[in-house]
């Protein structure tokens, strides 16, 4: 009984206060962009990538502030590792999962969030 | 920048001024000249740096790779494959409506005379050492009408998203594909497609995780559009 009380405490506690993600390297989020992501994206994240004029949904505008900020971390995450349909957009955003490492993905929100919101270039 | 890329094609065309050499060192001549912009010799890189600084497609397994025709063709009037170079945000620019490939900032690859192209045709077919990764699929080609398969590859797979599959239709940032039948053995088509990191680690094609079956419909695709080209859509 015992012990199954402090099982449940542990997942609570695991639960309320999560292991802290590595921080993420934005910068290094950057060249990954550059090499994944501007291709559709565009060389300044404004979604007009060179191959933006043959697809049938406009790539997401990262600079977009208001756009971005609903969506969250987790959100952005998964829409890169597993591809646009994993969160309900186009397929033509594909999964990167194959190509990335997870802390990879983690340093790409991290400049998303910095190109969205802070300023970044 | 611009002097600088002449220079650089400049070189490119003297580097690859391949004359018939005698036999026996015609191999390491060629492994020379071509590794002025080619990996010629493995594993590939899983640096990001040299993702971005790499000018062509490395060529250590080409053997496992090209048809031996096609290259000896190829190289003898090659025409551009990737409509936005080996590495596109080099060779993109923005511009008024967007970002546009940036046609001046592209070098042509040298052309070589016939006795050249079959030396080096000949030595780049030795390059096999992915022959493991071919022996791992099972695949016999079929066909599929072009019009299921088109709305495959652009729809329900994606891939027309940085691949054109007829000359007018795609996007610009990976190779195109139209070609890609006559250009590569088949069975390196469905290996690549199926674990595409398995060949080169940075390399900016997606693992989809397809099942064979899916796989397999692709590269049916590819032959069917490869052996009879689609009129431009």
């Amino acid at each position: 009984m015992n012990k199954l009380f402090i099982l449940a405490v542990f997942l609570c506690g695991s639960i309320l206060y999560p292991r802290p993600a590595p921080a993420a390297d934005a910068a290094h989020g950057k060249t990954l962009y550059r090499v994944y992501c501007t291709q559709c994206h565009g060389l300044s994240g404004d979604g007009k990538g060179i191959n933006a004029p043959q697809l049938s949904v406009q790539p997401r505008n990262h600079r977009d502030r208001a756009e971005m900020s609903a969506r969250t971390d987790d959100d952005l995450f998964k829409a890169i590792k597993e591809g646009g349909q994993a969160v309900n957009k186009s397929i033509l955003m594909p999964n990167w999962d194959g190509n990335m490492t997870d802390d990879e993905i983690h340093d790409v929100v991290a400049y998303l969030r910095a190109l969205c919101c802070a300023g970044a270039k | 920048m611009r002097k600088v890329i002449a220079l650089g094609g400049a070189a490119l065309m003297t580097a690859l001024s391949v004359t018939s050499a005698p036999a026996a060192e015609a191999p390491a001549k060629i492994q020379k000249e071509c590794a002025v912009c080619h990996q010629m010799s493995g594993p590939a890189s899983p640096d990001l740096a040299a993702r971005q600084t790499r000018k062509g497609p490395p060529l250590f397994f080409a053997g496992n790779k090209f048809r031996r025709d096609w290259l000896e063709t190829w190289l003898q009037k090659p025409t551009r494959i990737r409509p936005a170079g080996d590495f596109a945000p080099d060779h993109a620019a923005k511009g008024p409506e967007g970002d546009a490939v940036d046609a001046a900032s592209l070098s042509d690859h040298p052309a070589v005379d016939a006795p050249a192209a079959k030396e080096i045709a000949d030595y780049l077919m030795t390059l096999t050492p992915n022959t493991a990764l071919l022996a791992k699929e099972d695949y016999t080609p079929g066909r599929v009408s072009a019009r299921i398969g088109a709305m495959d590859f652009v729809k329900f797979k994606g891939c027309s998203g940085c691949h054109k599959d007829t000359p007018k239709y795609g996007g610009f940032s990976g190779p195109e594909l139209h070609t890609a039948w006559q250009r590569l053995q088949p069975p390196f088509i469905v290996s690549y497609i199926r674990d595409p990191a398995a060949w080169e680690p940075r390399t900016l094609m997606p693992n989809k995780h397809l099942n064979t079956a899916g796989i397999h419909k692709l590269a049916n695709y590819l032959r069917t559009i490869g052996e009879k080209p689609e009129k431009a859509k």
